[in-house]
């Protein structure tokens, strides 16, 4: 119990913005990356190997004055199924949303495939998850496979 | 948007059954001029001379007229032209394009950008849909039935995209499988778990001699000598997976062979004189079944 009042705490220190929390340890800079955080200019706190009971070390990331936008969620839950994003607002906890693994997924993720279509035309990648534990896409053009480690980012 | 067969998957259970239909029905009437006036492209960006030679017979026999390219050298697809706007393009020329390339996936592609159908002849290693459904028409002629036959799939299993989609099709109609390949083009996972989910029931061996015994089907397929890390390893398993002649005695009278073509040394050439071999006879019914394809999809039939 002690432990969760810390977080709320420091969550609050934030007067607006989105916290994310429960993110892998090892992900952390995934979601840097696709969130563009290293380019804007806002104020962003990043804590890293974090005690997690639920995922082993986790990272949290909060950032100031921004409203993390929503069709972000799909792509982060994808290196971060368990994560918690909270919109903050005049130090309170607006909304909080608990991320899932989506069905579908467009763009943000290159197909592994080297000669997939998506990798030579203009076209958004397209994929279904077809496992969400161990998560799998199966791209919707050249229907082959791309697994976690696989994973590269475009934007 | 009009209706495209990409993958083996486009169709259902239905729509595969209508096929047959079709295709025996022109198989009776093969001059129907169902077409006559249309206009059909056929864009090869790689070259395939029997998909080509096949799906170009089937329009024609339909009355059809064929505009496109056998190769990609000569076109605007060499002076850089997209993908994207050579299908735009061309879907204003025809009422369905034939298209065969070597990018995985441009079928799909080609599909959500044309104005009219697409029929996949073959994405690199994805999918040749139109081969799936004529092996099925060949197993419908020859056995009577699709259902429960006990098919043995021998060879390249791991790359081979004939023996995806067709165990794919084949999971419609609850097929028993068996599996005869090297230890290196074994069949993937994905598919075995595929065939799990389906409930479809199957085996791997090693031995053909053994598994053509109560067999329906036995379609073989190509042990291609790049397709091996150790060459030793090859020259030691190859003999292992040709088919020749006297392995055919004692095995069932109703046994027909496959394969999609073109054989190298797979199929000893002492096996064409047999009854049981049927591979040139599977190509012809591929047009038939091509001219099932054309028609269902435009409507016309």
């Amino acid at each position: 119990m002690k432990r969760d009042d810390k977080t709320v705490l420091e969550v609050s220190a934030l007067e607006n913005g989105t916290v994310i929390d429960h993110i892998p340890a090892g992900s952390l800079f995934k979601i840097i990356n696709i969130l563009s955080l290293d380019n804007i200019t806002n104020r962003i706190t990043f804590g890293t190997n974090l005690e997690s009971k639920r995922i082993g070390t986790k990272a949290l990331i909060k950032i100031a004055d921004m409203e993390v936008d929503r069709h972000y969620l799909s792509r982060i839950a994808l290196f971060a199924p368990e994560a918690r994003l909270s919109y903050i607002k005049n130090f309170e906890v607006a909304e909080k949303i608990k991320l899932t693994v989506p069905d579908t997924i467009e763009g943000g993720v290159r197909c592994a495939n080297p000669v997939c279509v998506t990798n030579h035309e203009k076209v958004t990648p397209k994929f279904d998850v077809v496992d969400k534990s161990d998560i799998t896409l199966r791209c919707r053009y050249c229907e082959k496979i791309t697994t976690t480690d696989q994973f590269e980012i475009i934007k | 948007m009009s209706k495209s067969l990409v993958s083996i998957s486009d169709f259902n259970k239905e729509e595969i059954l209508k096929i047959m239909e079709l295709a025996a029905h022109f198989e009776s009437n093969p001059g129907e001029q169902l077409l006559h006036g249309r206009v059909f492209a056929t864009l090869f960006f790689e070259p395939s001379t029997r998909t080509r030679l096949s799906f170009e017979s089937a329009i024609n026999r339909l009355g059809g007229r064929v505009i496109g390219f056998s190769e990609a050298g000569n076109t605007s697809v060499s002076k850089g032209e997209s993908l994207h706007d050579t299908v735009k393009m061309v879907s204003n020329y025809c009422d369905l394009i034939v298209m065969r390339h070597y990018i995985e996936g441009a079928a799909r592609y080609a599909s959500e950008v044309a104005s009219v159908p697409v029929v996949n002849a073959g994405d690199g290693s994805n999918q040749h849909p139109s081969q799936t459904l004529l092996d099925l028409y060949s197993i419908k002629k020859t056995q009577g039935r699709l259902d429960g036959i006990h098919i043995v799939m021998v060879g390249d299993l791991k790359y081979g995209r004939t023996v995806h989609s067709l165990l794919q099709a084949l999971s419609h109609f609850g097929a028993r499988f068996t599996f005869v390949s090297p230890e290196e083009l074994k069949l993937p996972d994905e598919y075995k778990i595929f065939l799990r989910d389906h409930g479809m029931k199957f085996t791997e061996t090693t031995d053909m001699r053994e598994a053509i015994k109560d067999a329906d089907i036995l379609y073989m397929t190509r042990v291609q000598r790049e397709r091996f890390s150790d060459l030793m390893e090859y020259e030691r398993v190859k003999s292992a997976y040709v088919l020749k002649a006297d392995m055919l005695r004692g095995t069932r009278d109703n046994l027909r062979i496959l394969h999609p073509l073109p054989r190298i040394t797979e199929i000893d050439t002492d096996v064409d004189a047999d009854p049981k071999a049927y591979y040139f006879e599977q190509a012809r019914n591929g047009v038939f079944t091509r001219q099932a394809i054309i028609s269902y999809l435009l409507g016309v039939k």
